[in-house]
């Protein structure tokens, strides 16, 4: 279980991205934030990641602190940052040079056949897709089996079809071995379309403001009536989120209720 | 008789397929065809001064003639002169690139790397890069000496500055988003070294590398220049000397078919090594 506890962040500018955040998340839960500008999403995600300190709170995983980048967990970045100078095995591979090189060989093997990319190992990043890309960033970062995987607008830089594609691949991953997932994305069908909770956040500084649960049996279907109605609740939550006069921060729990 | 009539469907395309046959595709592969273009502008040149001495409209005194260039050369490669005057220049370009690139990879790295070094090294490197190299030789010669120390410290000084700032300035700007995948992985610093800095460098490095290699070229001119006894750079001074142009100028030629050998080893040796890099160059 990933709990977040009272989390605060303040950059050295004095920008005030979070306040006192709290957030618990269940083991194998797909949670999506949603919010508008400046609502410290992609910082929560970076605290999460270890790759940025707070200045309160803390970060729990299974009951061990994050206090820093960790073999738990997994991050898939808007871009897919491959590294242009190794081919796209080895991006894969890239997180398990502690293995012997037989073994590494079969998983990348593996996971790049499971993110449709089998016969592509060879090839350099520049050759692929951006959807391609993509994939290989995924199967990176799965490839490692991090039990929290966090995901910062991966799907925004597609297009629609290859965004439909890569949902499809990413929940199959998923099934496999159900680790928990943190998603932020602006794209409220993307999140409807992935997550069991919708985290909607609002901005200056960075709150929880409301949280949706999404009971929509998988595979689910954008044209069915569950879908635009949750879909309507969140636009609706997010238009009050993003008003000068929203009300004080919701306390988020993983209770089933939204706040009004 | 019939074999001799076409119909206007097989004769059509025959006429297209000649004129949009490359050109030159019958004489020389296109890569030949690429790499002769280099040899048109010098060809030209020398044509046109072979002209100018022959028809007497220039002085072939002061300015002697591609014909008698040549000849020189080949008297200094028949003597062995040519060949013991390049290999001393080469020696000792060899070894004052290796001294420079190395030093100037590991002090331009510690620059870009970490902002304390770079403010206590980059303003006094930067100020000891404005000094014009010649000042250095009285200097070197009253340290090292008069022999090949004095000169390779010269030539080392000249390689050195580029590739700092080249290494400096590829280290400080690498992309952070890279260097948060390895943090990611937990990389440790060593590790992230080898893995990933050292690869998003390395064509900044090369292009830093081969500027150094060129002024390594220009350095040992003026290193040659501290009394040496051979060199190409000793053979300038030498035809300056006799009051031979002729000389001056097959050593300069020699300067720069090195010079442009040199660079190309280089470029050869290094380009696996950027066999990944999305350019367009052959687009532009």
């Amino acid at each position: 279980m990933l709990i977040i506890d009272q989390l605060s962040k303040t950059y050295t500018d004095g920008v005030h991205a979070l306040d006192r955040l709290d957030l618990s998340v269940r083991t194998g839960e797909i949670v999506a934030l949603v919010g508008g500008s400046g609502c410290g999403k992609t910082t929560l995600l970076r605290l999460i990641a270890g790759l940025d300190v707070p200045s309160d709170g803390g970060i729990r995983l299974d009951d061990q602190s994050i206090v820093g980048p960790s073999a738990d967990v997994g991050v898939i970045f808007q871009e897919p940052r491959l590294f242009p100078w190794l081919t796209v095995e080895d991006n894969v591979a890239f997180g398990l040079s502690k293995i012997g090189a037989f073994e590494r060989e079969g998983l990348v093997a593996n996971a790049l056949t499971r993110v449709g990319l089998s016969g592509h190992g060879h090839r350099w990043p520049r050759e692929l897709s951006g959807g391609q890309q993509q994939r290989v960033a995924i199967a990176r970062a799965l490839i490692t089996r991090p039990r929290l995987l966090i995901m910062d607008e991966p799907f925004s830089a597609l297009d629609p079809t290859t965004r439909a594609s890569l949902h499809r691949h990413l929940l199959a991953l998923w099934d496999e071995s159900r680790p928990t997932v943190l998603l932020v994305t602006h794209d409220v069908e993307e999140a409807v379309m992935l997550a069991d909770r919708i985290i909607v956040m609002q901005p200056n500084p960075g709150r929880l403001f409301d949280e949706l649960n999404n009971t929509l049996s998988r595979p689910r279907d954008r044209l069915g009536t569950g879908f635009e109605t949750l879909t309507r609740q969140i636009l609706k939550s997010l238009d009050q989120s993003l008003k000068p006069a929203a009300p004080a921060a919701l306390k988020a729990s993983t209770a089933d209720a939204a706040w009004w | 008789m019939s074999l001799l009539v076409e119909s206007p469907a097989e004769t059509q395309p025959r006429a297209p397929a000649r004129q949009e046959a490359p050109a030159g595709r019958l004489f020389a592969p296109p890569w030949a065809i690429g790499w002769s273009i280099g040899f048109v502008a010098p060809l030209f040149l020398a044509a046109t001064w072979e002209v100018l001495v022959g028809g007497g409209w220039v002085n072939g005194r002061l300015m002697p003639p591609p014909s008698r260039i040549g000849a020189t050369l080949w008297d200094l490669a028949q003597s062995g002169e040519l060949t013991s005057y390049a290999f001393a220049t080469l020696w000792r370009v060899a070894a004052g690139f290796g001294i420079g690139a190395a030093v100037g990879t590991v002090l331009g790295a510690a620059s870009g790397a970490s902002l304390f070094l770079r403010r206590l090294m980059d303003p006094t490197l930067q100020a000891l890069r404005a000094i014009p190299s010649i000042a250095w030789v009285p200097l070197f010669i009253l340290w090292l000496g008069i022999f090949e120390a004095s000169k390779v410290a010269l030539i080392a000084v000249g390689v050195f500055f580029p590739i700092y700032l080249g290494v400096a300035a590829a280290v400080g700007g690498i992309d952070r988003k890279i260097i948060e995948v390895g943090r990611i992985f937990r990389l440790t610093r060593l590790e992230m070294v080898r893995r990933v800095t050292l690869p998003a460098i390395l064509p900044a490095w090369i292009t830093a590398l081969r500027t150094g290699l060129g002024l390594g070229f220009m350095f040992v001119v003026a290193a040659e220049f501290m009394g040496a006894s051979e060199g190409l750079g000793y053979l300038l001074v030498d035809g300056q000397q006799l009051g031979r142009p002729d000389r001056i100028l097959a050593a300069i030629i020699a300067f720069a078919v090195l010079g442009k050998i040199a660079d190309g080893i280089l470029v050869i040796i290094t380009r696996p090594l950027l066999a990944w890099q999305d350019v367009g160059r052959d687009k532009l």
